[in-house]
């Protein structure tokens, strides 16, 4: 889960890390009382988890409150980069003299961690990388020893932070460290780490990435989650323990397995360039255990996006029988006419694996005319994408 | 032979008490694996019966494997303890942990894979989030389905459990030497490469089938090794070319950032390196079977 800029500022707050006074609105009323609180000149920038946002004019500069709630009122709403804005952060602003760049991350690579650090901060730092790799430490960290006062001066001495700022490093690194541990973050960006004229260190932006694995940790990390950004039906599908991803196309795709459903929609892509561009229109993956239930919920969900016209049902049957994911299908057809949302747009399903000829039996005696059963993974595809262009 | 595991392979199961340990332990059994006991340490001294077979369990990974010679773990213990288990394999120096396990937080198996590097790798982890690994005909130690596939001269490494299975059923006629499911996670103890070294050291494997998906550059790295260290011919599948970027699709590794990680880019890296790679399974299977039909 991706963190916005204030959630990030909070979450550095909690664990001791000098940032920005400051506060998150969602209206100009709020930005306000902010501005009258923090007094004196303020920065107002848009929340959104994409870059850019300063040349799109989401981050302004504002003196006083009365500026301030006009600033807010021009961000809050606003379009970037198809991101809409619903929250600004107001800080007080800062007097900045030098930008440094300071992360830890997840190094799938090398199966560990990496801090990154530079002292040309500020800018692209994948640019600084590529153009004067010299300027940039990437130090692994070791999963169990951590990052301890002496590896910090170690990165510090090795990235050449000035000497007069050094100290403030090696602790900003330490206790970064100990929040990217104690949160399950797998990353913790700082991009500018600065330094004001006067000579303190200040963490004046926050990229944050949590673990979602490690959530029985960290019962507070739900009250991150943005419930206004996800998907209505991702959420309905959440509700039910399913893995479902909405997807802009018109053939919906039920399957067994994360491996197989991403195949899956593949092939459904490939036969749609033949079939007037139809496209899969979600994922989601029922996992091993396909009972008349999960499938029940999982046609529900499917079947209530309005752009789905066609759904492909695709299924090994590896510890799962075939056979009662072929019951699954007929009942969760007949549980939903129970339900009172009769289905009406036609199910290809494939079956193959453990019993599938008596899951086929199953789904040829249903003789319900909505299933059209296919025995291969692509001739199924084929099928489900041209009934999704004869539909759409 | 097979590799990593094979019909001379002593199994035990920690979690073997729990559903889906002694779901998965009456399988193993039944594909003809030997599994000598399980490990929980609230219920030592007590046995099992799994149909007949009364399987003892221990207080601890070292009892068992003391009092068994059991050389092999699977773990099914919840996420929240596999840090625990896992560590427990390695203190007691098993030379193969299996982790089943979905779900478990990343900073837990960075601290347990770098825990196995400070005590010089003794231990070979798959996983976790994986399948596990089976030797058709000889053993199996973790979820595949036994019945899918007989042995021949296959070797078959997976991130994806389902594709696994597709990919065993399409060229069951064949057989495989083995089957490894190395799991979805973004930090996995065993990779693509470790696999492809021991396929190609392992004489009883005639040719490897490597399934990817998007996320990461694991792919990429494997195309390196394969085109140093790989003779025998390797056919691969990447699931994923039309992910969208920034969205997980159930596999915690499989994300798309960037322009990395993309199906493309793996599909362009395997195939610079003479790797045959297929558009969809069934293409990915045909390939294979050419290949062998020629041998």
């Amino acid at each position: 889960m991706d963190l916005y800029e204030y959630q990030g500022r909070d979450l550095f707050e909690r664990h001791g890390l000098p940032v920005l006074a400051g506060g998150v609105a969602t209206t100009p009323e709020e930005a306000r009382a902010i501005a009258e609180r923090l007094g004196g000149r303020v920065v107002v920038k848009a929340q959104v988890k994409v870059g850019g946002r300063g040349k799109a004019g989401g981050v302004k500069l504002a003196e006083g409150a009365e500026e301030t709630v006009a600033r807010a009122t021009d961000i809050l709403g606003m379009d970037i980069k198809g991101h809409t804005v619903h929250k600004v952060m107001i800080t007080v602003t800062a007097d900045v003299a030098e930008e440094y760049y300071f992360s830890y991350l997840l190094d799938r690579a090398n199966r560990t961690f990496l801090c990154i650090a530079s002292v040309a901060g500020g800018m692209d730092i994948e640019q600084v990388a590529a153009e004067t790799p010299d300027r940039v430490v990437k130090a692994p960290i070791d999963a169990n020893t951590g990052v301890d006062e002496a590896k910090a001066r170690e990165i510090v001495t090795a990235a050449g932070f000035p000497a007069e700022v050094a100290d403030q490093v090696v602790d900003v690194a330490v206790k970064l460290w100990q929040a990217f541990v104690a949160e399950d973050a797998t990353l913790v960006e700082v991009n500018p780490l600065a330094t004001t004229k006067d000579g303190k260190l200040l963490l004046l932006d926050a990229k944050i990435t949590l673990d979602e694995n490690a959530g029985f940790r960290h019962p507070d990390h739900e009250a991150l989650v943005d419930q206004a950004s996800v998907d209505p039906l991702e959420q309905a599908a959440k509700s039910k323990d399913l893995n479902y991803v909405k997807l802009d196309g018109e053939v919906g795709i039920i399957g067994n397995g994360a491996g197989l459903v991403m195949s899956t929609l593949d092939v459904v892509a490939y036969a749609g360039e033949r079939h007037g561009g139809v496209k899969p229109a979600n994922f989601l993956d029922i996992g091993g255990g396909a009972s008349a239930e999960v499938m029940a919920n999982g046609l529900e969900i499917v079947l209530s996006d309005p752009s789905v016209k066609s759904v492909f049902v695709n299924v090994f049957g590896g510890i799962t029988a075939c056979d009662a994911v072929a019951n699954g299908i007929v009942q969760a057809l007949a549980l939903l006419e129970q339900r009172g949302e009769k289905a009406t747009k036609p199910l290809v399903v494939r079956l193959d694996g453990n019993n599938a000829e008596a899951g086929r039996a199953i789904l040829d005696d249903a003789n319900n005319p909505l299933i059209q059963r296919v025995d291969t993974m692509d001739g199924a595809a084929e099928r489900a994408a041209e009934l999704a262009a004869a539909g759409v | 032979m097979a590799i990593w595991l094979t019909k001379d392979s002593k199994v035990i199961v920690q979690g073997m008490t729990g559903s889906e340990g002694s779901k998965h332990t009456r399988r193993m059994l039944a594909a003809g694996t030997t599994v000598v006991g399980g490990v929980n340490p609230r219920k030592a001294g007590t046995t099992v019966d799994f149909d007949g077979t009364e399987l003892p369990v221990f207080a601890s990974v070292a009892d068992a494997m003391k009092e068994t010679g059991a050389d092999v773990t699977v773990i099914f213990v919840p996420p929240q303890f596999t840090k625990a288990a896992v560590v427990e394999a390695i203190d007691a120096g098993i030379d193969l942990a299996v982790v089943i396990t979905e779900g478990v937080p990343v900073h837990d198996t960075a601290a347990f894979w770098a825990y196995n590097v400070a005590q010089g790798e003794r231990t070979r982890i798959i996983g976790p989030n994986c399948p596990g690994i089976a030797s058709p005909g000889a053993s199996n130690a973790g979820i595949i389905p036994a019945d899918i596939t007989g042995s021949g001269r296959i070797g078959l490494v997976s991130k994806s459990g389902t594709l696994t299975y597709q990919m065993m059923y399409e060229l069951r006629d064949i057989g495989f030497s083995t089957c490894v499911g190395i799991g979805g996670d973004p930090i996995i103890g065993t990779t693509h490469i470790d696999a492809l070294a021991a396929f190609e050291a392992d004489p009883e494997t005639d040719a490897i089938v490597m399934i990817g998906e998007i996320g990461g550059d694991a792919e990429e790295r494997a195309a390196e090794f394969i085109k140093a260290n790989v003779t025998k011919p390797v056919v691969g599948y990447i699931a994923g070319f039309t992910a969208p970027p920034g969205k997980t699709m159930g596999h915690a590794g499989a994300i798309i950032s960037g322009s990395a990680g993309t199906a493309d880019a793996k599909k362009a890296a395997l195939e610079a390196v003479g790797v045959k790679v297929g558009k969809t399974p069934t293409e990915t299977a045909k390939l294979m079977r050419e290949i062998m039909s020629g041998r």
